[in-house]
């Protein structure tokens, strides 16, 4: 049996019409080439500064955007409540006899199901945007914040403009919207109302700041005799030159352009056509935005410009849609606003199709952790409802590497008749989907710890420790004993802490911090136990969890005596390329004469790209050994496997896996190579059930027999 | 700051970008235009000119006399059905090729917005860097609607496929002229 999330997403996965447009659209160059000649990263600072500070002073600007607005002449009405704003409008409206209401695009409206109250009301609201009026033909919602028809082709297009007018209409894309031209400008002229959202609002002058592309704000703000605009709170920023920035960054950010066609400033009614003064009413909008200000983590999110990069870049998204990832804000940024403006609830579920990969995190002008904010949800939600049994009873388990041991020892006698080569192809049953188009690793014989009792090291001065993660230990052994090998060759001496266990992050990933920060605290004694020069680690994820995350989160869960050791580990630990790359540099490692070249192309996990930002580190050691670089499209593309995600959410991690497949075999290459073993899992399974003659190999096997 | 405008304002699409020493050299083009438009005075075909600095001192009854279709009188009803609008902007941006302009007066969106040909007037020397630099020149204090246009109406809305001329104009003809620069 499916749960209804499941399968919406098997839904989604087969109509693959928006994947396809925004692969035609390659946003991240088209991105690229808009913000040519700006400096991005000073924007991002201006914008996170500027939007940041106004969630701080919500209160303060609302009471003075307020002030403004009506010296100029405006109405403005604060609202609490979604109710109290559907209550204000159909007042307005009944006073006013307003029958019929031409819409420029508001997804406060949208938030709050405006258009479906009106109509209960008997009010005609009509939308003018294209695609919104096309989501509304459809009886749909927006399947993404910017282009919010983009899950329908131009033969969908075309027969609902068909039924709405009542004759056939052509399927041809420049036609349709002649089509829409037609229909539209006779509701705009029709209309006693026009009803539009902001982009900004600026409480110094009392002026809201609308963006369109196709100038149908400009006729909804122009032709009827009443004007009403409804305004979220985060819309708010102080001071008249705050605009710019935010005005500079989302056409780019948006749609890869400079500027959208239209910007309108609108401060306080300008005369109708008939010399009588417009009427222009503002509400703004609270629902729970406020609480969100006070929250000392959600705050961050009001610093969203509704740009909707995150669902551009985003893998998950591509794959689903909005309609699957979200509510009415869509993908990343949609999941936090759906909790907190709609929700919590719908968000349990929503919240675990984020695999956390940080590509959003990377490019939002807003600067939002959005993958941090996303895992914070799952704590709370974890917190609250607790976690699920088995994946508790798994949890702990892996923070108990004795046990852990013991129990994958005996899976790894279970699973024999599976197995064939080191993996296995076929699952039984229920567990089938996991081996659709992955092989899964079999359970190493003899777990690293006892492998590396047999290596017979040189002795050394210069001692290092080595944590070798779950995976290292019980899947792939031979990359410790690599990794081990061309130390010894830089004349290093490894120990091997016997007590260390799973560095936490599963259980980070999940939601569960205290059991992540116990992890944390159970290995920081064992690794500083010898006097080490570093802390060496092979997996990209483990050094996410030593190198960064955990002095925080010992900090968060009140185990403040052990930060100062946390911070000692995370000083020390390196991953293996980084030192390797270090000790090439420093001539203590030096390439074997003669060697044969290899072509490699490298997957760049995310751990290791946006964690901990390594990724040229890699690639140049891997080059001094003797092996051609060919890179492959998107690079540092997450493979999909994102710890568990890929058994929660298996049908997308196969996605993403099969998209990434093709992008390593376009590149002809002999390896690939990822200093992760999550991703060695993931796509090695997957280079192996496609039969490919591709292997995917850890940096440290590559170099193992590199150095003199 | 003049090629660096026209250049960014081309390249926005369906935009070209004109420059004139003279208001007399302007009106000339803008006769020409519209002849070569074939405006008459039908539904669909006529050209309106909105209020305009440019306007000050000429004949206008003489001028929609010479040219048939081209209207002075800028009403709901006249715009709605327009094929050519003509205004004079403020301001130009260089780095976006952007136009600005005070909108409070109705007749200026209404020209601007629903006819198929936008032709904008912009004094040359009136091209600043950018945005705040505009926000130096023009402030909401002073004028109730600031307008901002960037080449034509457009959308992608459908499959991401570009299109022109959704709700308002699906060609932009920006006419720099310099005898306009003295102005104000």
């Amino acid at each position: 049996m499916k749960t209804a999330l499941a399968q919406s997403i098997h839904k989604a996965l087969k109509r693959q019409n928006l994947a396809g447009i925004l692969d035609r659209w390659n946003y991240p160059a088209t991105r690229a080439k808009a913000y040519e000649g700006v400096d991005i990263e000073a924007l991002r600072n201006q914008i996170a500064e500027i939007k940041g500070s106004a969630a701080e002073h919500l209160e303060e600007l609302a009471e003075k955007f307020k002030k403004s607005a009506e010296a100029r002449g405006a109405k403005v009405f604060r609202a609490n409540s979604p109710e109290a704003v559907k209550d204000y409008i159909t007042n307005l409206c009944k006073e006013k006899g307003v029958k019929k209401i031409v819409k420029s695009k508001s997804m406060a409206t949208e938030e709050i199901h405006l258009n479906q109250h009106l109509a209960e009301h008997g009010i005609q609201a009509d939308e003018t945007d294209l695609g919104e009026w096309i989501v509304q033909l459809a009886h749909q919602t927006p399947s993404h914040m910017v282009m919010p028809a983009l899950h329908l082709t131009k033969e969908e297009v075309s027969d609902l403009f068909s039924e709405e007018t009542h004759q056939q209409q052509p399927t041809d894309i420049q036609q349709l919207v002649k089509v829409a031209r037609k229909e539209l400008r006779e509701k705009y002229f029709a209309a006693d109302m026009g009803m539009s959202g902001a982009n900004i609002a600026i409480a110094e002058t009392g002026t809201l700041v609308i963006c369109t592309n196709e100038g149908n704000a400009r006729l909804v703000t122009t032709l009827p005799k009443i004007h009403v605009a409804l305004v979220g709170l985060e819309k708010l920023v102080a001071n008249y030159t705050d605009a710019a920035p935010i005005i500079t960054a989302l056409p780019k950010s948006a749609t890869s352009q400079l500027i959208t066609s239209y910007v309108s400033f609108i401060t306080g009614p300008s005369p109708n056509t008939d010399g009588s003064m417009k009427e222009l009413h503002i509400v703004l909008m609270d629902n729970k935005r406020t609480a969100m200000a006070k929250d000392p983590k959600f705050k961050e999110a009001l610093q969203c410009i509704r740009c909707a990069s995150c669902l551009n870049v985003c893998p998950v998204y591509r794959l689903v849609t909005g309609h699957v990832f979200g509510h009415i804000y869509t993908g990343g940024i949609g999941t936090i606003l759906t909790a907190w403006f709609n929700e919590m609830e719908t968000t349990g579920d929503i919240q675990g199709l984020c695999i956390g990969c940080g590509k959003c995190k990377e490019i939002c002008p807003g600067k939002i952790d959005i993958p941090a904010l996303i895992l914070e949800l799952r704590r709370r939600v974890a917190s609250k409802e607790g976690l699920p049994f088995i994946q508790k009873t798994a949890l702990s388990v892996i923070n108990n590497r004795k046990l852990f041991h013991a129990m994958l020892r005996a899976a790894s006698i279970a699973q024999k008749p599976f197995v064939k080569e080191g993996f296995i192809r076929h699952l039984p049953m229920f567990l089938s989907n996991l081996a659709e188009y992955r092989s899964l690793p079999t359970i190493a014989p003899v777990p690293f710890r006892d492998v590396f009792k047999k290596i017979n090291q040189p002795k050394s001065k210069t001692k290092v420790s080595f944590f070798s993660g779950c995976a290292i230990e019980f899947v792939f052994p031979k990359i410790g004993a690599a990794i081990v090998k061309v130390l010894n060759k830089a004349d290093m001496e490894v120990v091997f802490p016997e007590d260390q266990s799973c560095c936490g992050i599963p259980h980070w990933g999940s939601g569960s911090f205290d059991m992540a920060a116990a992890a944390a605290a159970h290995n920081i004694k064992p690794l500083l136990a010898d006097d080490v020069k570093y802390v060496v680690v092979g997996c990209a994820t483990c050094a996410t969890a030593l190198k960064k995350e955990w002095p925080q989160l010992l900090k968060d869960q009140n185990m403040d005596s052990l930060v100062p050791d946390a911070k000692k580990v995370a000083a020390k630990t390196i991953m293996f390329s980084e030192l390797v790359n270090k000790l090439i540099e420093e001539k203590k490692l030096t390439p074997k004469d003669g060697l044969k070249l290899q072509s490699i192309t490298y997957h760049d996990s995310c751990h290791a790209k946006r964690h901990v930002g390594i990724y040229k580190e890699p690639r140049a050691a891997l080059t001094a050994a003797g092996y051609e670089l060919k890179e492959m499209f998107e690079c540092d593309t997450c493979c999909g496997m994102g710890g568990s995600y890929t058994v929660k959410q298996p049908e997308i991690s196969m996605q993403m896996l099969k998209r990434k497949l093709k992008n390593i075999e376009d590149t002809g290459a002999e390896y690939v190579s990822a200093e992760c073993p999550g991703c060695l899992i993931q796509i090695g399974g997957g280079l192996d059930k496609s039969g490919s003659k591709i292997k995917a190999k850890h940096p440290a096997e590559l170099m193992e027999d590199k150095f003199k | 700051m003049f090629n660096q405008f026209k250049a960014a304002a081309e390249a926005a699409g369906n935009t070209e970008v004109q420059r004139f020493g003279t208001n007399a050299e302007a009106f000339n083009f803008i006769e020409g235009f519209l002849k070569k438009e074939e405006i008459k005075d039908t539904p669909g075909s006529y050209a309106i000119w909105a209020d305009a600095p440019i306007l000050k001192g000429v004949d206008t009854t003489a001028l929609a006399a010479k040219v048939p279709g081209l209207k002075f009188q800028v009403t709901r009803e006249l715009s709605k059905n327009a094929k050519i609008g003509i205004t004079q902007m403020e301001w130009g941006l260089a780095n976006m090729g952007t136009l600005a302009q005070d909108s409070s007066a109705v007749e200026q969106r209404l020209a601007s917005s629903l006819s198929w040909i936008h032709i904008a007037l912009l004094p040359s020397d009136r091209i600043v860097a950018d945005l705040p630099a505009l926000m130096t020149k023009m402030h909401p204090g002073k004028s109730n609607y600031i307008a901002l246009i960037t080449g034509p109406s457009k959308t992608a809305d459908i499959e991401r496929v570009l299109a022109i001329g959704v709700h308002g104009p699906e060609r932009l003809v920006i006419i720099c002229v310099d005898e306009l620069g003295g102005m104000n």
